[in-house]
């Protein structure tokens, strides 16, 4: 009686090549088969690798491709996707860049990981009609509280993130400030726009409940109070203005 | 700083906002296409071309052996001096980020 | 006799590539019907959902799912098995299709098509979880034939006794995937025609097409890898040929996965495609 393979020897054999071919695998003549049994091991990071590279361009570009290959190597051995819908893949990766050592030399490295997944976050999110630009000429709009877009993501970094992903994608060079980032959806593609320090609290104030004149008493003073309405309504991100009583 | 300046600037912002909307938001769009999401991770039925080593050779990642270092666009980055210096000293201190609340 | 319900036309369909969505829209032809892998129009909205929705007011679509695993040896991930039937039911397409292979083993997903053995126990396996999805989906489906690049020395059962099985015990449809016949073939040193005279063409409700690459094994023998990303090799278009002689026209898809082309390289597959089905159409 030959000897059964299961399919948890077969795929801890493919992800660790230290690992020998499971007996039983074997070529048209019946004898052992490596190279045939590599192309698995092949495909599967072949594929992972560039789901990865395709997802996080701005961190590829900032380490290199050699450094980038290598640590995604290890990340995809160590966190395969849990979910057949590779375009979430790579969660953990910001997460996993923090704590490699290699990177700490780039601290800023797993804050532009994270924006960059954020952005993927957004691009797939629920569509979600923003209200009309007449409704903010309410008079009682500052007691109004508001409701965002599910592609409307707000993050807060300690390096200029939004800058340096930026740079590394070709353009202009990065600012010396920490920034907050608000990621919107206009039509289907995902902007970010990086905002001072604290901006993020305004956000987070109102999707916690409280009225718009209020939470915008948190804004930090260097805020540009036109470009952060006006991003806020020309990136679709505000999908109803509520009141307590009409 | 007195209760509710911040609201009184808002209602110019707004004002300021909705009269602008339709112009800078084309423009602010426009540039970040550039930089935008490409078609991350797809799915598909292929094979990977070719059985070369990618899935054969593990990177050896114990300390001392690894010996890649960054060497993409954060060498040429020119990062205003303050931030640019602690970068690259990979000091892990945060910037100063309440600038005022 | 598997009875094919499937409502593909018996014409030439490419894979979808968001890419090529303004092309498509402006004029698809010879193209008439479109494929599109599952799992990426599985978000919650933006681009993907909007091209799916624009696309299925033109086309009759094929849902082509690659991650279901539904050779595992472990029962189907109920959460993949819901979105695939959101999916299904909303686009209520021409054909859903999966593959004889798996790719989810204990929460990891490997994104690959890896092998499985043919023998009485993975029959019954597979046959279960047809019969799981087609009771699921509310339908019938096709199940595709694997690329293989080795052999598992425990099987007791050819491929095709496999499929013919699984087809007579489930119901289900088969998918022919001619290239991945050819490289079978070839990597296991087997005849592709008797892999084809001996298959049961009338279960067959979709053909395959697609480019492969060249390599070779442990011993210098040729292995052929199936990369999707060139043009559909010559012997593979008379294979194609042998097969529709004898099948009856088939509707039939050009894949290229990976080194995506213009949209006017992948319409000349598609012809070439259409101009062999057209003597055996009339």
């Amino acid at each position: 009686m030959t000897q059964t393979i299961s399919q948890k020897q077969f795929i801890s054999a493919a992800m660790d090549p230290n690992k020998p071919v499971p007996q039983g695998i074997v070529g048209p003549d019946g004898g052992a088969a490596p190279k045939r049994f590599a192309v698995y091991q092949n495909n599967i990071m072949v594929g992972l690798k560039a789901a990865m590279q395709d997802g996080f361009p701005a961190v590829e570009s900032l380490v290199g491709k050699d450094f980038f290959a290598a640590m995604t190597d290890i990340y995809i051995r160590k966190t395969p996707p849990r979910s057949p819908i590779l375009a979430l893949y790579g969660a953990e990766f910001a997460q996993f860049i923090a704590q490699f050592q290699p990177a700490a030399g780039l601290p800023y490295l797993a804050e532009v990981a994270t924006l960059e997944y954020a952005l993927r976050r957004s691009y797939h999110a629920a569509d979600a009609a923003p209200i009309a630009a007449e409704s903010f000429e309410n008079p009682n709009v500052f007691s109004a509280r508001v409701q965002f877009a599910p592609a409307m993501l707000v993050l807060r970094f300690k390096f200029p993130a939004c800058d340096i992903r930026r740079a590394a994608l070709g353009g202009p060079k990065p600012t010396a400030q920490a920034q907050d980032v608000i990621i919107t959806r206009p039509d289907l593609d995902p902007i970010a726009t990086a905002f001072p320090s604290g901006t993020a609290k305004i956000i987070e104030a109102l999707q916690a409940g409280m009225p718009l004149g209020e939470a915008i008493e948190v804004a930090p003073d260097s805020l540009d109070l036109t470009t952060f309405i006006s991003t806020l309504i020309s990136g679709a991100a505000i999908t109803k203005l509520e009141y307590d009583h009409v | 700083m007195s209760k509710h300046t911040k609201s009184i600037a808002l209602a110019g912002a707004l004002a300021a906002a909705l009269s602008a909307h339709a112009t800078t938001a084309a423009a602010e769009g426009a540039t970040e296409k550039c930089y935008g999401v490409s078609l991350a991770g797809e799915n598909d039925c292929a094979a990977g071309p070719g059985t070369t080593c990618a899935g054969t050779s593990t990177v050896d990642y114990q300390g001392n052996a690894w010996s890649l270092v960054p060497a993409g666009t954060c060498e040429t980055m020119e990062l205003p001096a303050g931030m640019d210096d602690m970068m690259r000293k990979g000091s892990l201190e945060p910037l100063d980020r309440d600038m005022a609340s | 006799m598997t009875h094919i319900e499937q409502s593909l036309p018996n014409s030439v369909g490419v894979g979808y590539k968001p890419q090529h969505f303004s092309d498509i829209l402006a004029g698809a032809a010879p193209v008439t019907w479109l494929e599109i892998h599952a799992e990426n129009y599985m978000g919650a909205g933006g681009r993907p959902l909007a091209q799916l929705r624009a696309l299925s007011d033109h086309f009759p679509l094929s849902v082509h799912g690659v991650g279901l695993s539904i050779g595992g040896e472990t029962r189907l991930d109920p959460d993949h098995l819901g979105r695939l039937k959101y999916l299904n039911d909303w686009l209520q397409p021409a054909s859903f299709s999966e593959h004889l292979a798996w790719s989810t083993h204990d929460m990891g997903f490997y994104n690959d098509l890896l092998p499985l053995p043919y023998t009485e126990t993975t029959l019954r396996t597979v046959c279960d979880h047809i019969d799981e999805v087609q009771n699921t989906l509310g339908r019938q489906m096709l199940l595709e034939n694997p690329s293989s690049y080795l052999a598992f020395a425990e099987s007791t059962l050819s491929e095709v006794d496999f499929l013919a099985e699984v087809t007579k015990r489930t119901g289900c449809g088969l998918l022919l995937d001619v290239n991945n016949v050819f490289i079978s073939a070839t990597n296991l040193q087997m005849d592709a025609r008797a892999y084809i005279d001996a298959f049961p063409l009338a279960a067959v409700g979709e053909i395959h097409l697609g480019g492969h690459d060249e390599d070779i094994d442990d011993h210098g023998a040729p292995l052929l890898i199936d990369s999707h990303g060139r043009e559909v090799a010559d012997p593979v278009w008379a294979l194609y040929q042998h097969t529709i002689a004898k099948s009856g026209p088939k509707p039939t898809l050009i894949e290229w996965d990976t080194d995506v082309p213009e949209w006017s390289v992948l319409t000349a597959e598609a012809q070439r495609a259409a101009d062999l089905l057209t003597p055996v159409s009339a």
